[in-house]
């Protein structure tokens, strides 16, 4: 390992841009910040189940039409209901996001709207589509023909691709923006298709769609695991288990190879990112990668009890353990994102998704060899756990992307600071919406964990 | 006409369908808030439930589309409008997230009590929204938001007469529509005594809404000089009238019993209001600073848009019409029931 000694300061940014709306007082940032994360970690659990759960029903409505056994139809239909509700608290909380475009960050949007916008006007059509058709699909279950009704479940999965695509686009160019020029400190000439399809959107949009399958899957397995392993062991909890351990345990190691191709696309376009995950404070060539401990800005800056692994950082980043890696003090300090969040994360993340997948490849080899389910108690406890565990993953894999790219809003260009609203108060919205995001989970949670359990009348003469 | 124009009609024109379609599901929580114990109030409550079900998401989308084309074509206006008016629209998100949560909730409540609070909490939610979103737009259409970030006044930017007006207009107008769909969704279900109901409040809410309507001028005269100036000549009188006459004409159908032309003239009525505005304050979006050319994106950008929705349009269209017709015709109805009733053992 030795310590390469250029420090080549990163080519983030010819030229800054101002704010449209003009400088802000940037007073607001703490507050605005922590609402928009708290925002997020409301909407994106849920929209893990728009993107998983209408694959998962169909696939068992898949199963109804092969054999027309209505234990299918019934699992199916149940399902169902849960994502028209859970596509309704969806709706609303990404209302918020969308208003808080505005309430936030106005001059973010006001300065690049122009460029980025594109992707949420195709989000909002399919949104529209999405809306549409799951509500003629679970309103449609007893008056459409069987192939009509199983016709009308496929926009509702494209659509729920196609918007978080647009979506995950958007964050894409934040992360490696393109498709605009700067001249004096202005935005000019915007390309939007350009901006849509650069470089960073690929790898999250894969990566987020397995998150998704993940997290649904292990949260249904463990849900009927549980009642598996009670003794409720009927076609209907079986299937339940078995599908969303599968869609899961597919996923699991599927995840880690995407996610090492994240890891190196961030080391192409955001190397100081990288270096955060490590918390590597100069450049170095065979750079390791430290298990736990934590990283201290004191003598010099690098990580302290930690268990370093030797030359796990440059394998990861580009395959060669010999590679260099660029370190946190290629940029000046105001440009570094805060170590210590963007680490925890990044290591929290990468446990769980090495766990998860030895989970599902054990049940995969169990299913392989014995061509049952596994009997162990501790597998099922496993599954209980593993829910919450991917929606832990998921949070952390987000908190990496998003506070690595601090202090960027628009990575090189434009400042998370300049982009702030210079509206008061900031603290009173924050408190009033912990409060409603506290109630609409609980609410939620509590509604949905009986859902699946009561035999819903209009189900239940067909239910074996 | 230039695409600035083509993209600002398109705001409009979302802006419209949000206040006719997602209007009257608001209005709709009202109705459901005045009806009475659990028990009295049990069967409109049951046809709100059923009425709603099935649309109110697609017709909550019609925010979104106005959001983002605003944002993307005239990004500088959506900036300058959230910063300034942002106590309004931060109370309607929280309105927003109650409604919505409440009523997708409310379905599956298995007790009396459960459904009782979801729905009073549905209910008052209902109200809140269009206020605080009638109430910014009355900020805007006074003049009351300058180009910058968060540069205009926190409170009298929506407490002002024209905002107050605009906001209690919203309000009466959503439960005058939906007392006119859900006459004629009961003429559909079979139920005469809920048609009756049902009349007799879209006739009670059309009087009412008229009367806001034609106060609303003597407080734009005063309030708001600018837009009023614009509504007593040429295309903004024109609306003024035709907003008038259709909503005259929606008193005459309903008090006739024909619900189903009179869902036609009540969303005309309210369509001509939101163009009757944007005609007034032409040429400027936000009054005396920006005007429409000024506030638009480059050409790259309304172009990708214009032609990204126009695709979309391909799918969208025949999608939204096919939701429509499935609901009109019964096929998405489910059994009606009292809402009251499915807590009966
Ligand atoms: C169930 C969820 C889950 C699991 C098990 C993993 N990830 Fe992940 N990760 C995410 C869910 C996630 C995500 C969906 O939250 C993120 C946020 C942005 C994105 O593209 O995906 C993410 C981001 C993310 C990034 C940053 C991408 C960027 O900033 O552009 C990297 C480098 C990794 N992941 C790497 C990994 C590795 C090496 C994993 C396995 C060992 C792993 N992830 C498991
Ligand atoms: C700034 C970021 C975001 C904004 C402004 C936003 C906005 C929205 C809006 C407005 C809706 C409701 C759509 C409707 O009315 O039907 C929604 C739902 C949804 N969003 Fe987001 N969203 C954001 C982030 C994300 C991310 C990161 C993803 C995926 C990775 C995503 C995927 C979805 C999906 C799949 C739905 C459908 C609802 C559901 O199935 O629960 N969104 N979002
Ligand atoms: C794909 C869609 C997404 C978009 C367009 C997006 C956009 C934004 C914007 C505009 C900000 C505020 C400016 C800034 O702080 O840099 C932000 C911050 C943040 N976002 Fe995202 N985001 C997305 C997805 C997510 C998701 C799914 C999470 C999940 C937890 C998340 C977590 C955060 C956090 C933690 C911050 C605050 C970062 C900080 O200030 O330290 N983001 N995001």
């Amino acid at each position: 390992m030795s310590v390469v000694a250029i420090v080549d300061f990163l080519p983030i940014a010819a030229e800054r841009v101002g704010g449209a709306l003009g400088q802000t007082d940037q007073q607001n940032l703490l507050p605005a910040r922590e609402l928009q994360a708290m925002s997020f970690i409301v909407h994106i659990p849920l929209v893990c189940f728009g993107i998983a759960l209408p694959a998962m029903f169909m696939f068992v409505e898949g199963l109804y039409l092969r054999t027309g056994n209505p234990v299918y139809k019934a699992l199916a239909k149940r399902w169902s209901k849960v994502a028209l509700v859970l596509f309704a608290v969806g709706v609303v909380t990404g209302t918020i996001l969308s208003f808080e475009f505005g309430l936030l960050w106005p001059n973010f949007t006001a300065t690049f709207g122009s460029v980025f916008g594109l992707a949420f006007a195709l989000e909002g059509i399919s949104f529209f589509v999405e809306a549409i058709f799951i509500a003629i699909y679970v309103y449609g279950w007893d008056s459409l023909s069987r192939g009509a009704h199983f016709l009308v479940g496929i926009p509702v999965v494209i659509s729920g691709v196609t918007g978080s695509m647009t979506v995950i686009a958007v964050n894409g160019w934040m992360n490696d923006p393109g498709g605009f020029d700067v001249v004096g400190g202005k935005v000019v000439n915007p390309r939007p298709f350009q901006a849509l399809f650069g470089g960073n959107v690929w790898h999250e949009l894969v990566h987020m769609y397995l998150a998704g399958y993940l997290v649904v899957g292990f949260l249904i397995a463990g849900f009927y695991g549980r009642r598996w392993i009670s003794g409720r062991r009927d076609l209907h909890t079986r299937t339940a288990l078995v599908v969303g351990l599968s869609f899961a345990a597919l996923a699991a190691p599927v995840q880690v190879i995407v996610g090492d191709w994240s890891a190196r696309t961030v080391a192409d376009n955001q190397p100081v990112k990288l270096a955060s995950f490590e918390g590597l404070q100069q450049t170095t060539k065979g750079a390791p990668f430290h298990l736990g401990g934590y990283y201290s800005k004191a003598d010099g800056g690098g990580v302290k009890a930690g268990v370093p692994i030797p030359r796990l950082l440059s394998l990861l980043a580009f395959h060669n353990p010999n590679a260099t890696v660029k370190g946190i003090d290629t940029v000046p300090a105001a440009d570094r994102p805060p170590v210590n969040v963007v680490r925890t994360s990044f290591l929290t993340m990468v446990s769980i998704g090495t766990a998860l997948m030895a989970l599902g490849l054990f049940f995969v080899a169990v299913w392989w060899r014995k061509g049952r389910l596994p009997e162990s108690r501790w597998f099922y406890r496993a599954l209980v756990a593993a829910g919450p565990l991917a929606l832990l993953a998921l949070i952390c894999g987000w908190v990496t992307t998003e506070v690595g790219r601090q202090p960027w809003v628009v990575y090189g260009f434009f400042r998370t600071q300049q982009a702030v609203t210079d509206a008061g108060g900031l603290w009173i919205a924050f408190t009033v919406m912990f409060v409603v995001y506290a109630a609409l989970t609980a609410a939620t949670v509590w509604l949905l964990r009986r859902l699946p359990s009561t035999p819903a009348r209009s189900e239940a003469p067909e239910a074996a | 006409m230039s695409l600035a124009l083509v993209s600002l009609v398109l705001v409009m024109a979302g802006l419209a369908a949000y206040a006719v379609l997602a209007g009257a599901d608001f209005g709709a929580g009202l109705w459901d808030l005045t009806a009475g114990g659990a028990t009295r109030g049990g069967r409109i409550r049951g046809m709100v439930q059923r009425s709603m079900s099935p649309v109110w998401e697609a017709n909550h989308v019609w925010l979104i589309f106005v959001l983002v084309v605003l944002w993307t074509a005239f990004p500088t206006v959506f900036g300058s409008v959230f910063s300034t008016l942002y106590v309004p629209l931060f109370l309607a998100i929280g309105g927003i997230i109650f409604r919505g949560t409440a009523f997708a909730l409310r379905g599956h409540a298995t007790t009396i009590g459960e459904a009782r609070v979801l729905g009073a909490t549905f209910a008052l939610a209902s109200l809140l929204v269009p206020f605080c979103l009638g109430a910014a737009l009355g900020g805007i259409a006074s003049g009351r938001v300058p180009v910058g970030n968060a540069t205009g006044d926190l409170w009298s930017s929506w407490l002002n007469p024209t905002s107050l007006t605009v906001g209690v207009l919203g309000v009466v107008t959503g439960a005058h529509l939906a007392a006119v769909f859900m006459a004629a969704d009961s003429v559909r279900a079979g139920l005469p005594d809920l048609q009756r109901a049902f009349r007799t409040r879209a006739l009670l809410s059309g009087v009412i809404a008229g009367a806001v309507a034609i106060g609303a001028l003597p407080v734009l005269a005063s309030d708001a000089p600018d837009l009023f100036a614009g509504l007593d000549h040429g295309g903004g009188l024109a609306c003024v009238v035709v907003s008038g006459l259709a909503g005259a004409a929606t008193l005459g159908l309903v008090a006739a019993g024909r619900f189903g032309a009179a869902r036609a003239t009540a969303a005309g009525a309210v369509s001509a209001v939101v163009a009757g505005w944007a005609v007034a304050q032409s040429p400027y979006l936000l009054a005396g600073e920006l005007t429409l050319d000024q506030a638009a994106a480059p050409h790259a950008t309304l172009i990708a848009m214009l032609v990204s929705l126009g695709i979309g349009a391909i799918v969208l269209v025949p999608s939204l019409a096919l939701l429509y017709r499935l609901v009109l015709n019964g096929t998405l109805d489910q059994e009606y029931e009292p809402l009251d009733q499915r807590f009966k053992p």
